[in-house]
């Protein structure tokens, strides 16, 4: 059996991705255990131990900032660098600006890590970093942008494949989002007032909210999943003229979502309606990407049964397909009304994030390391397969107790006695909440359960002797 | 023009270049190009094995 990794020809530069890879996994670990210990709180708030940095109003940030910023976005510096030298054969443009931007989005995820439990917050969603880091992301991000648009420049194939193109509308869109919503006035080193205010400054907030959910968790990720999608499952993309219109359609649509996070507020009624719509409409794009993805097993379905790195694949492209199905019914009026401020807001999340986001990342990583140390195979192929379990029953526990908690609380919170009073108090909801909790943080659990033995099947591959690993056949 | 006349305008714009790269994307013009592109994911080695699998199914 031949070894692909090494059957390429073009000598690429994998030094940056490995960095990228391994960190994926680390910061995923972090971001995780930091997730598991707020559920926690929440059951057993004395965890904080009265200690100020150690409270769920810091924790929270460092969180969402640790999933999202160091595991979500290390996985798409790693796929990104990886895919764009493959798919334009050539080797990566300026690989020492390439190093650059792995040591600066190291150095700001530690910095994130330290400043956030202080207590340094500029208050916005997902965009809490204050002013200095902020500017430090703006610096290493253009950098990724020349890296990653000169490689394209400089490649020797004709087209540019398509997962490029959704690699490229997040790099762009992720650098203008982050620019106009981080602009600020600075009052003292780790103090800023946003430039914004009132209902112009939560509409900006939201449209950046919104779209970095779009660009960066879900065209960055699409950019992923076609390419380990067709290549784990050996058969080009089912529709290349549906991935076309899907990147279009996607991009042009999901810009406009993001009044739906403001149904009922002081946002002009006009916007939010505008926000419903596109929503909505956005469901068509969603689903022909998934469909395409999906669609692409067709005549190989039986590699579900012996593969488990397909199975994470597919799984995730299944959750991508339920939570964009969710999302714009979550964006209509009258169904906002109740789901809003609930942990359905938290369950749908997590449906995406854990079920597509965190799920096509491992399946991706799990074909990535062998290729990039040298190795046919994974250590451990059952591990993988249990893996792949703790995962899928995790995001389920998850987003099952947080669907029938975050409807409890909206049909609660809405109940009204026959005088017009309110039938339970704020505290009668949580106290209903309680056992629900307790079930996320199962569910959490067995997720990062799952990224430990990850952990571990790629350490020991990492460290496995030369043809070791090689590649399995079918029999 | 007032502001209604010009998101009229632009909303027209937006959906005839929609259309367009629709057409385009589904033109038989395109497919052998966007075939060849379909298959950028994998190595010449790859195509060939698969070419042999396919051959193979068909006998």
């Amino acid at each position: 059996m031949m070894n692909h990794s090494q059957s390429t020809g073009a000598d690429y530069n994998y030094t940056i991705v490995r960095q990228f890879a391994l960190t994926t996994i680390l910061w995923g670990i972090v971001g995780m255990a930091v997730g598991v210990l707020i559920a926690a709180q929440l059951i057993w708030p004395q965890l904080n131990f009265e200690t100020p940095w150690l409270t769920y109003s810091r924790l929270r940030p460092l969180h969402t900032n640790a999933v999202i910023f160091a595991f979500g976005t290390s996985a798409l510096f790693a796929t990104s660098y990886y895919i764009v030298q493959r798919t334009c054969q050539t080797k990566l443009f300026a690989p020492k600006l390439a190093a650059f931007t792995f040591w600066g989005w190291q150095a700001i995820i530690v910095s994130a890590a330290i400043t956030l439990p202080m207590g340094f917050t500029s208050g916005k969603e997902y965009a809490e970093l204050e002013w200095p880091i902020d500017i430090a992301i703006t610096v290493v991000w253009v950098c990724y942008a020349i890296v990653f648009f000169g490689t394209i420049i400089k490649r020797t194939t004709s087209h540019i494949y398509v997962a490029n193109w959704f690699f490229g509308a997040f790099i762009i869109t992720v650098a203008v989002l982050h620019i106009v919503n981080s602009m600020a006035v600075p009052v003292s080193l780790f103090k800023s007032y946003s430039m914004y205010s009132g209902a112009v400054d939560a509409m900006v907030q939201w449209w950046y909210g919104h779209n970095a959910v779009g660009f960066l968790l879900t065209a960055g990720f699409l950019g992923m999943m076609y390419y380990f999608v067709p290549k784990q499952a050996g058969r080009p993309v089912y529709s290349y003229r549906l991935s076309i219109v899907h990147f279009w359609a996607l991009i042009a649509l999901y810009i406009w979502a993001g009044p739906h996070h403001l149904h009922y507020t002081a946002l002009p009624d006009w916007t939010q309606s505008l926000g419903m719509v596109m929503s909505l409409i956005l469901f068509a794009p969603s689903w022909g990407g998934m469909i395409n993805g999906i669609m692409t097993l067709s005549g190989a379905w039986h590699k579900l049964r012996t593969d488990p790195v397909l199975r994470f694949l597919v799984v995730s492209l299944s959750f991508y397909g339920m939570s964009t199905f969710e999302g714009p019914m979550m964006a209509i009026k009258t169904v906002n009304a109740l789901s809003h401020y609930t942990d359905w807001t938290v369950g749908h999340v997590h449906s995406g994030a854990l079920g597509w986001v965190a799920m096509v990342s491992i399946g991706s990583l799990y074909h990535l390391i062998p290729v990039l140390f040298g190795h046919g195979r994974m250590y451990s192929t059952n591990l993988v397969n249990v893996h792949f379990w703790l995962a899928t029953i995790g995001t389920v526990l998850y987003i099952v107790a947080m669907w029938i908690s975050g409807v409890m609380q909206g049909l609660m919170w809405r109940a009204v006695n026959s005088d017009g009073t309110l039938t339970y108090s704020f505290v009668e909801s949580l106290e209903a909440s309680y056992p629900f909790y307790f079930v996320r943080f199962i569910g959490g659990l067995f997720f990062l359960a799952g990224m430990f033995i990850m952990a571990y099947n790629v350490m020991r591959t990492v460290k496995a002797p030369k043809d070791s690993l090689p590649e399995l056949t079918e029999a | 023009m007032d502001y209604g006349t010009f998101q009229g305008i632009l909303t027209i714009i937006v959906m005839v270049t929609f259309i367009g790269i629709f057409y385009w994307a589904y033109s038989s013009k395109s497919k052998s190009k966007f075939d060849e592109a379909a298959n950028l994911v994998f190595t010449k080695e790859e195509i060939s094995d698969m070419a042999k699998d396919s051959g193979e199914k068909k006998k």
